[in-house]
């Protein structure tokens, strides 16, 4: 895997330091995978070719192993997605209350269309996702780093207002 | 306190009596609330008198298994010859329960504390808490009361003083339901994916990094908290007649209820006031089914969960099981076919490919629901899915591929007028899958 374009190493200055914390946390180097990889998304939004390549060089992994982890974990992301990542909870005890109206009202709301698909501002992408461990607060939304509870098609317009 | 509701007059709050309370959150809160004398207490006692007053309070596991906590830490070796490791299961991903996602952002520092705890009695020095990725209130809340917690030197090389060491860190998930399964777990902490080890070896003897680990649930560590405080026989005095199940529980109801939450009782509570009278059904409703256990447990009709009693004993005498304790409420408007579709979907989705039966059967599981519910069914396609679902049962590394199969094979036992509806034509095609 050549880097290509010019990619901007994420492991420097600051979260170079936050990385360095995170590794003496476990026995091994590998251990901080999952974190280094969270550091990643939080710097460029998604995870490349080119970031593990280099999250591989740092941690002394193969650009392949770490592949094979990154497609495991459904949290990260393997191409870009939009500014605001918006995930619907639409498992059972959320679709008994009615949680595919609020996908609908998302898809509707943000310009998407369709659930995976980035609208042409590039400022949402919009997925449903299997259980968010809220059930008691149906529907609940995670946008970004917001986890949203009792989420009706009817509130979501004003929500989105709040993600520019 | 309590949160979303004001506590309900038959509930017995004890994990959550501090719901909806801000101030238990923060270090000064929570020890003006008698926090860390239970630790404090626990260090001063050997391990294996701490086990044993675990033990002794019959607490069981409160993540699925109903495994006795005690009897868990005593598996782990009396002689230490390399370092042992507590996780702690915060990766509550089973739907219909949302428990420790509560006890975490309400009560942090019972969190800890229980860790410490049971770090003590495992004679552990390094615990991890392993929070879901999508937990991002918790982890906030966690990650502050653990500032706090070394602050104030409750943790760290010197825990309270004591010269014993107890580290603990967070780990994040990143979305994968089976990271709840403690072996999946302990990869996801080695930085592996998250596929289930075959056991034995059992984490006592092998577990992360290869070293004797235990893994416990949020739930089953904020419990041991209340029973060092205030001691095993008090715990096992909080049960309804069945000795075998102690202490309270929370039970996350959720679904086709009026008030959703989280209501802890007594072990041995009745299913029915649990729905009926504290929870309720929304007006004009009748209720159709029930999963006592979360999505993973047999689904049971309005006789069976008006009989059943909420301990372990009590939902196996209905044909279910306890497991995590979410209460996945069905009333008489609810599409069974359509709903346990989606069950289905959740598995398909989450499995992690590593078992034939479990990639291929749960996959197979949903494409022959959708195919029911677009009104292109036959008969025949019921005698497969529960002929599909045995051969999904029993047969896999961890049991992902079981609790596809339970709903499914319940769901037509008791509901098979629903499906027939589809697959004669007598109810229209979902309208989402015409």
């Amino acid at each position: 895997m050549k880097a290509t374009g010019t990619y901007q190493p994420v492991f420097t200055g600051a979260r170079r330091q936050r990385l360095d914390e995170t590794v003496a946390r476990y026995p091994t180097r590998t251990a901080a995978l999952l974190p280094a990889l969270w550091l990643v998304q939080e710097a460029n939004g998604w995870i490349s070719d080119q970031a593990m390549t280099e999250v591989a060089e740092v941690l002394g992994l193969t650009p392949a192993y770490v592949k094979g982890v990154v497609t495991f974990y459904t949290m990260y992301h393997q191409h870009p997605v939009g500014r605001h990542f918006v995930q619907v909870c639409t498992t059972t005890p959320c679709n008994l209350c009615g949680a595919e109206g609020v996908v609908e009202a998302f898809l509707k709301h943000t310009g998407c269309g369709e659930l995976g698909a980035t609208s042409a501002d590039g400022r949402f992408t919009v997925i449903e996702v299997e259980c968010l461990g809220a059930c008691g607060f149906a529907t609940p939304v995670l946008i970004d780093e917001d986890f949203i509870e009792g989420v009706t098609a009817d509130k979501v317009r004003d929500i989105l207002a709040g993600y520019p | 306190m309590g949160y979303p509701h004001k506590p309900h007059p038959k509930e017995t709050p004890v994990l959550s009596q501090y719901f909806g309370d801000p101030e238990a959150r923060t270090y000064a809160g929570w020890v003006k609330r008698g926090g860390y004398e239970a630790l404090k207490k626990a260090l001063g006692m050997t391990p294996a008198q701490v086990v044993d007053v675990v033990k002794e309070s019959g607490l069981r596991g409160r993540g699925g298994a109903g495994f006795p906590t005690g009897m868990k830490w005593s598996f782990m070796p009396k002689e230490k010859t390399k370092p042992h490791y507590l996780c702690c299961n915060a990766d509550e991903s089973e739907p219909g329960t949302f428990k420790d996602r509560e006890i975490m952002r309400w009560t942090p520092h019972a969190v800890l504390e229980g860790c410490a705890i049971a770090m003590h009695a495992i004679q552990a020095e390094v615990g991890y808490i392993y929070i879901r990725g999508e937990f991002t209130e918790p982890l906030r809340v966690m990650q502050a009361a653990l500032d706090e917690a070394y602050q104030e030197g409750m943790l760290g090389p010197n825990a309270c003083g004591t010269g014993r060491r107890l580290d603990m860190h967070l780990h994040r998930g990143a979305g994968a339901y089976i990271c709840g399964e403690e072996t999946a777990l302990m990869n996801s902490i080695e930085g592996k994916r998250g596929n289930p080890r075959i056991r034995p070896p059992f984490p006592a003897q092998v577990g992360v990094f290869g070293k004797p680990t235990t893994v416990n649930n949020v739930e089953t560590i904020v419990a041991a908290v209340q029973v060092l405080n205030r001691g095993a026989a008090w715990y096992k005095g909080l049960s309804l007649g069945n000795p075998k199940s102690t202490g309270t529980k929370l039970f996350s109801v959720c679904g086709h209820v009026a008030r959703p939450g989280n209501y802890e009782v007594t072990m041995g509570f009745p299913l029915k006031d649990v729905i009926y009278d504290m929870a309720g059904l929304r007006p004009g409703r009748t209720l159709k089914a029930v999963q006592p256990g979360g999505s993973s447990v047999p689904i049971i009709n309005r006789e069976e969960a008006e009989a059943a009693l909420l301990d372990y004993e009590g939902c196996v005498a209905q044909n279910t099981m306890l497991g995590s304790g979410g209460l996945i409420v069905y009333d008489d408007t609810a599409d069974m076919v359509y709903q346990i579709m989606r069950l289905a979907r959740f598995y398909a989705h989450e499995s992690c490919a590593q078992c034939t039966q479990c990639r291929e059967g749960t996959g197979w599981t949903v494409r022959i629901l959708e195919r029911i519910l677009a009104g292109k069914g036959e008969m025949k396609d019921l005698d497969l899915l529960l002929d599909l679902s045995e051969q999904m049962t029993g047969k896999t590394i961890c049991v992902l591929s079981d609790s596809c199969a339970a709903p499914v094979v319940s769901g037509i036992k008791r509901f098979r007028n629903e499906f027939e509806a589809y697959i004669t034509g007598a109810r229209q095609p979902a309208p989402t899958l015409a």
